[in-house]
């Protein structure tokens, strides 16, 4: 595929690279945060157990977050490696 | 062309401020025509009638027979009302109803549902949603069959979307039937289905997706304010301030403190015993069984002529007489009599810790318990980033930025109802630890006899030491009260109730659009269009389209209306099923270039057929259709339950994919340039093209 360019696999590289960062902060909000709830479970936080307030609310902000970022970073990316949409 | 996407954005941003106005006014009217003595009976109507005449008007305005506007409402949504659409999509009558009340239920071991509902949207905004927003076709199996070529990919696609949404629309409709029969009494489950099912259908059928969407941001706007409100108000009851997201961990260490009391509570402790007593006695006759089955029936018989004999009050003798009518006949009947009898057990234990992080009797039940957490919240997320209806939404959008931006605004708006439900679970399990408990039989608030009088096995609050003061363990309360009810246990006027009802109608009919939707557009446009006759007109597509959504919803709401038992959990396994059907295919299919069509075709099947297998290994109901063999704990794998079964499945899939791939030849350069095509929102000399640009119904 001649279209395929050394700057569109750097793009790309990027792009993995970006992913598998808030692929990781995904699981250790999600995953890490579960596995140790019963040691978080003896911290207070404003009332709740950490542990609690993580599950109801703390990891939740973090989803919305990584979605945000990744959104933002990404719609750069697109304009930095000329590869976004035109506005049609 | 820019300024016209900005025009018809401002376009849509006044219409629908207008219509939250509007319909904020309208519940003002409403308070105002109660305080002045309009009957309760009429606001349910109202509300009824307002609310899916409304959803059918919306309907009826977008009605359209063009392909482009009827699968993906023509591919202009803007992200935030994507978005919003979506959120309603979502959010089920499971999550509008059940949520919060299986948080009462079950304290932190609900949050998995909490946890796998929203962080689920973590992977279709990486792995998914730009990556098929840029392939741009109508369905999910669409992308199977063009990305692993050929026919039978697209067909598992087919099976795995219409099983997982066909389960999951009869649960919406059986939602439905419940919540128009609260909303207006006196009117039977099956016509509530069928009155819910034409509000449904006036507004998927006349105009697809477009429809579908438009109805789906009105309905978003209606269910979130409808679950605020009476969050807010018991918040400010409880603790002074109006946004309980952000203050009700001093109310769960009071829920705390009030558990451990009534742990200890002699009352308690009594009525506990009451339950311990009669669980024993019945298991006591079913191991006498079957001779206890004569015995028995002596003993009722002899209450019975003693009371005649003693010429006892005519509720007595009446009440014996229906013992001894109603005595089992047979040994089967008295073994399952008694079971339910001997059931009674569960209530017989302590009040469940709402903060306790995975209780269990020693470290190892525990360990079990942070298994299941874990292994359910991984499923539950998994399928989000699976199910059909879900990732459809993302073909909507103009362009790939706004099919991630679009992610980000639908988790936004599911988030705000998700990180409230927990709230409203804590304020409402305070508010019955400490106002409900301890307060006399003979003032019991009205709600609590509206709705015992509804269905027992919603609410029963029965004296059963005869103190004549509620006990917590005197209360069995079922999950799906807990939202609905809330009004009422707050003290709030009966037009919040009827709000909240309208809201929970919302939730439901939104995703029952969605998924009739879906199951009509895999058959007519997968099945029939792609893999039966490619050449019929547009025209004739969306025609059998709108047919088969038609014979769908009839016969979803057929099943429905036999209340099937199991639902619930169908429901969890919709979410087990799709990841392990889908997930693996579609996120191989764009990060993997090696994987190819005989790879998927087996992974696909591999993991349906490993979840589905334990399924049946394990989960009661399957176990008794299959007539399985051995234990439950026998057959279980590292004491995973059934509803995570997932967890082995997406693992099967992704190694069969990966393993036969290898075994088997790549795939060819078409679709290495389709893989390419997808990768990058735009490619100068990109020369894949789709079929809908074949078509000549591009943009």
């Amino acid at each position: 595929m001649e279209h395929i360019t050394a700057k569109h696999k750097e793009y790309w590289s990027k792009n993995m690279r970006l992913t598998s960062i808030l692929l990781f902060i995904w699981f250790v909000a999600t995953f890490v945060m579960g596995y140790y709830a019963k040691e978080l479970a003896t911290i207070n936080f404003f009332g709740w157990p950490l542990s609690f307030y993580m599950a109801a609310q703390g990891s939740l902000i973090i989803y919305v977050v990584i979605i945000w970022y990744y959104a933002r970073a990404m719609g750069k990316l697109d304009e930095e490696y000329g590869v976004a949409e035109s506005e049609d | 062309m820019a300024t016209e996407k900005q025009a018809f954005f401002n376009k849509l941003k006044k219409a629908y401020t207008w219509y939250t106005g509007g319909f904020l006014a309208f519940v003002v009217f409403l308070a105002i025509a109660e305080k002045m003595g309009m009957p309760r009976v009429w606001i349910g109507y109202i509300f009824l009638f307002a609310t899916i005449g409304l959803y059918a008007g919306i309907g009826i305005m977008s009605r359209t027979s063009d392909a482009d506007e009827y699968y993906v409402a023509g591919r202009k949504v803007p992200a935030i009302f994507n978005g919003m659409a979506t959120g309603a999509d979502w959010m089920s009558a499971a999550s509008f109803i059940g949520m919060a009340g299986t948080l009462y239920l079950t304290g932190f071991g609900g949050l998995a549902f909490i946890l796998g509902w929203t962080g689920g949207y973590c992977l279709v905004a990486l792995f998914l949603a730009p990556y098929l927003r840029k392939f741009g076709e109508f369905t999910i199996p669409d992308f199977l069959g063009a990305r692993y070529g050929g026919n039978i990919p697209r067909f598992i696609g087919i099976i795995a979307a219409v099983l997982c949404s066909f389960t999951y629309v009869v649960a919406q409709i059986y939602g439905v039937g419940l919540i128009t029969t609260r909303l207006i009494p006196g009117v039977s489950f099956e016509v509530g289905i069928f009155l819910g099912l034409g509000g449904i259908l006036v507004c998927s059928f006349l105009g697809g997706m477009k429809a579908v969407t438009w109805t789906q941001v009105a309905q978003y706007i209606i269910l979130i304010v409808a679950y605020m409100i009476p969050v807010v108000w018991l918040s400010v009851k409880h603790t002074g301030v109006p946004i309980p997201q952000l203050v009700y961990g001093s109310t769960l260490e009071k829920v705390t403190a009030l558990e451990k009391k009534l742990t200890v509570d002699p009352k308690e402790l009594e009525v506990r015993k009451i339950f311990a007593d009669r669980a024993a006695a019945a298991e006591a006759k079913i191991k006498a069984l079957p001779g206890s089955l004569e015995s028995e029936k002596a003993v009722v018989q002899k209450k019975l002529d003693d009371l005649k004999a003693a010429n006892a009050p005519v509720a007595e003798v009446n009440a014996a007489q229906k013992a001894v009518d109603t005595f089992p006949k047979t040994e089967a009947a008295a073994r399952a009599a008694w079971n339910k009898d001997a059931a009674v057990k569960a209530r017989s234990g302590p009040p469940i810790k709402h903060a306790e992080v995975f209780p269990g009797k020693d470290q190892k039940a525990s360990d079990i318990n942070r298994k299941n957490f874990l292994a359910l919240v991984f499923c539950l997320m998994v399928g989000t980033a699976a199910l059909p209806h879900i990732l459809m939404r993302y073909y909507t959008t103009p362009s790939v930025k706004e099919a991630r931006e679009s992610v980000f605004w639908s988790l936004f708006f599911i988030f705000l109802l998700y990180f409230t439900a927990p709230a409203l679970a804590v304020l409402a399990k305070f508010d019955v630890y400490s106002t409900l408990v301890g307060s006399s039989y003979a003032k019991l608030p009205q709600w609590v006899a509206d709705w015992s009088r509804v269905d027992a096995s919603l609410l029963s609050v029965i004296d059963f030491n005869k103190d004549g003061i509620v006990q917590l363990a005197e209360i069995a309360i079922g999950g799906d009260i807990i939202v609905l009810a809330t009004p009422e246990i707050g003290g709030l006027p009966y037009v919040i109730s009827g709000l909240v009802a309208a809201g929970g109608l919302a939730a439901a009919l939104s995703t029952a659009d969605g998924l009739l939707l879906t199951i009509a557009n895999a058959l007519s446009h997968d099945l029939y269009y792609k893999m039966i006759d490619p050449n019929a007109t547009t025209t004739r597509r969306v025609t059998i389209s709108k047919i088969l959504l038609l014979v769908v919803a009839i016969a979803a709401a057929a099943v429905a209306a036999q209340k099937p038992a199991d639902i619930l959990f169908l429901v969890s396994a919709a979410f087990s099923l799709a990841a392990a059907g889908f997930f693996p295919a579609l996120v191989l299919g764009v990060f993997w270039k090696r994987a190819n069509k005989w790879g998927a075709t087996l992974g696909m099947a591999a993991g349906l057929f490993t979840t589905f297998y334990y399924m049946v290994l394990t989960q009661p109901w399957l176990r008794t259709i299959f007539g399985t063999k051995g234990t439950i704990a026998e057959n279980m794998w590292w004491d995973i339950n059934p509803i995570s079964a997932g967890i082995f499945g997406v693992p099967v899939g992704f190694i069969v994919i990966v393993v036969v791939s290898y075994l088997t030849p790549a795939p060819d350069g078409k679709i290495q340039e389709l893989i390419e095509h997808v990768r990058y929102p735009s490619l100068k000399g990109d020369t894949y093209r789709s079929s809908e640009a074949a078509h000549g119904m591009g943009h």
